[in-house]
């Protein structure tokens, strides 16, 4: 019963504070509850375990086939404590707001829910439904409490979404059709089953997984679907853009890795080339665009969508290997990013722009934001010591496995060097942003800028604390994700 | 134990509204809208009885053109719950009513008001039950000579008059085109029960081509009255210039009879693949214009015709797949959002106005109504875990099923042009000041009301069952 009081329990407080509980402390009290939740679950989860653990089921439809039902194994494990961590951290990064604290509130947590939601669902029809709840909420906060173009960027991403979304129930739709009748079901489970038996057809598959790779290559801003993402980051308020560039843009990195990969192997194979192609697209092309950006959100939004790309190279690697480190990296990209959004917020907040060229300097009087800022750069360009680097390694080598042979090279091997230079890449905009923002000299209006908060070590602790152990003892984490992944690999 | 069969239901709609014309006319000094509580309880009391229906039984006589089948006890009651939250609507409504008709008393004319849905609630429940041309058409007279009245109802706003004209012209007009439909079907086949017509088609010896002209006479007939293009001229303006309430009554029951009527018709002309193509190119037609002509509306009223118009697509879809079960699934989501949002729009627009900028501001003059809307609004775009969502649910998987590619690939486009303009409504809610601080009045009634049908929509996006039993 621990899951759905970890999916609920956000959904409720949200519900709650609609309806008056104070806001602020009910929101970080319910994340705190789930983070708590989440890490008992971590802790009580068996890792050797084959299969879904901790499963409750309710039956909703008959004739569809249909039943709420959760479950976890070590792949939504981990997500479930990035949405945790990542909830908690946004929440105690909210500061004061001044119009509609209480819907504020609410719109965080209810996208918190979503994300639990849709990560703990082991039924097609809920995984969906949970991450749509999050769009109304990210229209909302955007479109309110968000700064600069921010009506823009509402509409962009809830438009960009929501036809996403749409093209990806589509595929599922297709996916569950495809299954001869007696065995047709929503339940991830019965499905592996059904596809480890070979009912879906190889030509099926392939139409499929398209339609899959481009219902969630749009959710998690494949290039060329990337351009909401940017601007939506942008303009959100820091929490909004902490939840969403950090949890729930991985919903679809999280899809194909449930969904599209173990269901339909001969599909992703068939495509593998496309997306090899479109995953450069992001390394190269967004790291380029990244570096010639002017501000610093933008910069930091570019910076996700190009770092998709090496988890997108992890999933269509097609080894053991690159699979564990996608989700290394999904998680490390979630914690890194979510921390560089919530210090570009306090930036923000103190000086009132984000403009590369207006800052500088700021390291001398906000120090502990400098240092906290320096190491989750590091992470993300993937320092080694960081999850990051743990999840690059690995995505890289598995990649440059995938039919390798001694002095040749083939697609993957290109590919894989193509992607080593966005290392470098990462590295030029991260550091140059570094330096535009707290070295240099100080223009003399941000002499009266105040350093972060103590309060915020806090959260701040923990993301940095989660990375680095992560970062040190990878094992730990592969341990809990690769039997999801092993079975993907098992031989025929 | 006393039993009583499907045809008592209509009767005690008709003696229900027979009874409250005449309490008007004799009864000058009550308050008019005790007649609008008295309505709403008698429907009520005949929507419970629905529920205790002796099971049919009977051949020949009055069983050769009225059926009592799970779909038209379903559509009965889906007539009465409309009537019913209409009457809600009209109550709210009456102040208007009151300035723009003229008469003796404060209330004149009401009584009319509150009367003339109840005849119309009964010709819609004939009309789910008709198995035969000569039912159908009776039954649609009888809905659409009371909306004639209806929609011109508040006569000296020259915008309803205007409505009235068009409704009056263009309706009779498709009265035409039904009736010929319908002799030529009868001629062809010489009868004009539907399970008999579809026996004779089956006959090879019976010329399909003059029965195919009739069909598509009878088709553009029907395509009045789910407002599908190329025959949805009439709505933007009929809808924008209509009481509110009617409107809501117009886009709702009229369309739903279309629908159940379109079912009914449409199965011994399905075999011709003529028809079926034709149909797909109505349902592409319907979705795009719709959804496009919806995007730079700035009036509520006509934004929703439009949306009338491109929800009437996703149903022509489901029908398209042969998926009755998904299109009565639709109508029951659409009946629940559409009424919700209309009877939001009643009370804010007698406070400011009908356009989406009166709704600036919406959600600090009253968090209640501004709730109520987004909840509509979400659900006519299509969010997961409303009915709304799980309606277009049901008829993509129809659609998919009978690999209806064209139609599913532009309805999912369409769906994102819905999420534009639905969500232009939120954000005058919620990103807009408002321009008067004033709180916004809510009766109890309407705010019963729509409370309920909020609960509607989300328990019956998440657990659609009870729906489907209904069907079953």
């Amino acid at each position: 019963m621990i899951l759905p009081f970890i999916v609920f329990c956000p959904i409720v407080a949200a519900l709650a504070i609609l309806c008056g509980a104070p806001a602020r402390r009910t929101a970080l009290w319910a994340a705190g509850f789930t983070l708590a939740a989440t890490l008992l679950t971590y802790f009580e989860f068996d890792a050797g375990r084959r299969g879904f653990d901790f499963v409750v089921s309710y039956p909703i439809s008959e004739a569809w086939r249909l039943n709420f039902t959760l479950g976890i194994d070590g792949l939504s494990l981990i997500m479930l404590l990035l949405t945790a961590i990542v909830t908690f951290a946004a929440i105690w990064f909210t500061g004061p707001i001044a119009t509609h604290e209480h819907a504020f509130h609410a719109c965080l947590l209810l996208i918190a829910g979503g994300a639990l939601g849709a990560f703990a669902s082991l039924d097609l029809f809920f995984f969906y439904a949970f991450h749509e709840l999050a769009l109304i909420p990210t229209f909302l906060l955007i479109g309110i409490w968000g700064s600069g173009n921010r009506h823009a960027a509402a509409w962009k991403i809830t438009i960009y979404l929501a036809t996403g979304s749409f093209i990806l129930l589509l595929g599922l739709i297709m996916l569950y059709r495809s299954v001869p009748e007696a065995a047709r079901s929503f339940d991830i489970r019965a499905l592996q089953k059904a596809a480890a038996l070979g009912m879906i057809p190889a030509d099926a598959q392939s139409s499929i997984f398209l339609v899959l790779l481009i219902g969630f290559g749009i959710l998690v801003s494949l290039f060329p679907f990337h351009t909401w993402a940017p601007e939506a980051y942008a303009s959100a308020p820091a929490p909004a853009a902490m939840l969403h560039a950090g949890v729930l843009k991985k919903f679809g990195l999280y899809g194909l890795l449930r969904v599209a990969l173990p269901l339909l192997p001969q599909g992703a194979q068939q495509w593998t080339t496309l997306l090899l192609v479109l995953l450069l697209g992001n390394i190269i092309y967004i790291g380029l665009v990244t570096i010639a950006q002017k501000r610093l959100d933008w910069m930091l939004g570019y910076s996700s969508v190009m770092h998709m790309g090496y988890i997108f190279l992890g999933i269509a690697s097609g080894t053991l290997l690159g699979t564990n480190g996608a989700a290394v990296l999904i998680f490390a990209h979630g914690i890194s990013i979510a921390l560089l959004f919530g210090l570009a917020g306090e930036i923000r907040q103190r000086t009132g722009t984000l403009l590369l060229s207006d800052l500088g300097g700021l390291g001398k009087i906000m120090p502990r934001a400098g240092f906290v800022f320096g190491l989750a750069a590091f992470a993300s360009i993937g320092l080694p010591g960081f999850a990051n680097f743990a999840g690059e390694v690995m995505v890289l080598f598995g990649a440059f496995r995938n039919g390798a042979e001694p002095y040749r090279f083939h697609i993957f091997q290109v590919a894989t060097v193509l992607a080593l230079w966005g290392v470098v890449i990462s590295a030029v905009y991260m550091l140059r942003a570094y330096r535009q923002v707290f070295m240099g000299t100080m223009p003399e209006r941000w002499s009266g800028v105040t350093d972060l908060r103590r309060s915020l070590h806090v959260p701040i602790g923990l993301l940095i604390a989660v990375t680095l152990w992560f970062g040190f003892f990878p094992q730990s984490f592969v341990r809990i994700v690769s039997p999801t992944f092993r079975t993907y690999f098992a031989p025929k | 134990m006393m039993t009583i069969s499907a045809p008592t239901l209509e009767i005690a709609v008709l003696v229900l509204g027979v009874l409250i014309l005449l309490v008007e006319a004799f009864a000058e000094k009550i308050d008019k809208r005790t007649l609008a509580f008295t309505a709403m309880l008698g429907l009520g009391a005949i929507l419970v009885t629905s529920f205790f229906l002796a099971p049919v039984s009977g051949n020949g006589g009055l069983w050769n053109f009225y059926t009592a089948d799970p779909l038209a006890i379903f559509f009965k009651r889906f007539a009465l719950v409309t009537t019913i939250l209409v009457l809600v609507m009209m109550i709210d409504y009456a102040p208007v009513v009151r300035q723009s008709v003229h008469g003796t008393t404060h209330q004149s004319g009401l009584g009319e008001f509150f009367a003339l849905p109840i005849f119309t609630c009964a010709g819609l429940m004939w009309m789910a039950s008709a198995i035969d041309f000569v039912m159908i058409f009776v039954s649609l007279e009888l809905v659409t000579v009371s909306f004639y009245v209806l929609v011109s109802f508040t006569r000296r706003n020259p915008a309803t008059l205007e409505a009235g004209v068009k409704y009056l012209i263009l309706s009779a007009l498709s009265t035409g085109f039904l009736v010929y439909g319908i002799t030529w079907i009868f001629g062809v086949t010489g009868e004009t029960n539907l399970a008999r017509v579809t026996a004779m088609l089956a006959d090879p010896a019976i010329e399909s081509g003059p029965a195919l002209f009739g069909m598509v006479l009878v088709l553009v007939a029907l395509g009045f009255k789910i407002a599908a293009v190329p025959f949805q001229m009439w709505v933007p303006d009929v809808y924008q210039g209509a009481p509110t309430p009617v409107t809501a009554f117009l886009s709702v029951g009229s369309k739903a009879a279309g629908f159940v009527v379109l079912l009914r018709v449409l199965q011994p002309f399905f075999m011709m693949p003529q028809m079926a193509k034709a149909l797909t190119i109505i349902a592409l037609l319907t979705l795009l214009y719709g959804n496009l002509a919806a995007l730079p509306q700035t009036n509520l009223k006509r934004l929703l015709a439009y949306s009338s118009i491109a929800h009437a697509g996703y149903l022509l879809i489901g029908v398209v797949s042969f998926a009755g079960e998904a299109v009565s699934y639709y109508l029951v989501a659409y009946l629940l959002m559409t009424l919700l949002s209309f009877a939001v729009l009643v009370v804010v627009a007698n406070q400011t106005g009908d356009n989406i900028a009166d709704f600036s501001g919406l959600a600090k003059r009253s968090p209640f109504l501004a709730f109520a809307m987004l909840v509509a609004m979400a659900s006519l775009a299509g969010v997961p875990f409303t009915a709304g969502f799980l309606g277009k649910f049901y008829i993509f998987d129809a659609a998919l099923r009978h690999h209806q590619t064209a139609l599913v690939v532009v309805g999912v486009i369409t769906v994102a042009c819905g999420f534009y303009y639905y969500l232009k409504v939120v954000r005058a809610m919620y990103w807009e000041g408002s321009p008067l601080d004033v709180p916004v009045p809510v009766s109890r009634l309407s705010r019963v009301a729509m409370t309920a049908m909020i609960a509607a929509i989300v328990v019956l996006g998440v657990y659609p069952q009870p729906i489907l039993n209904a069907l079953k």
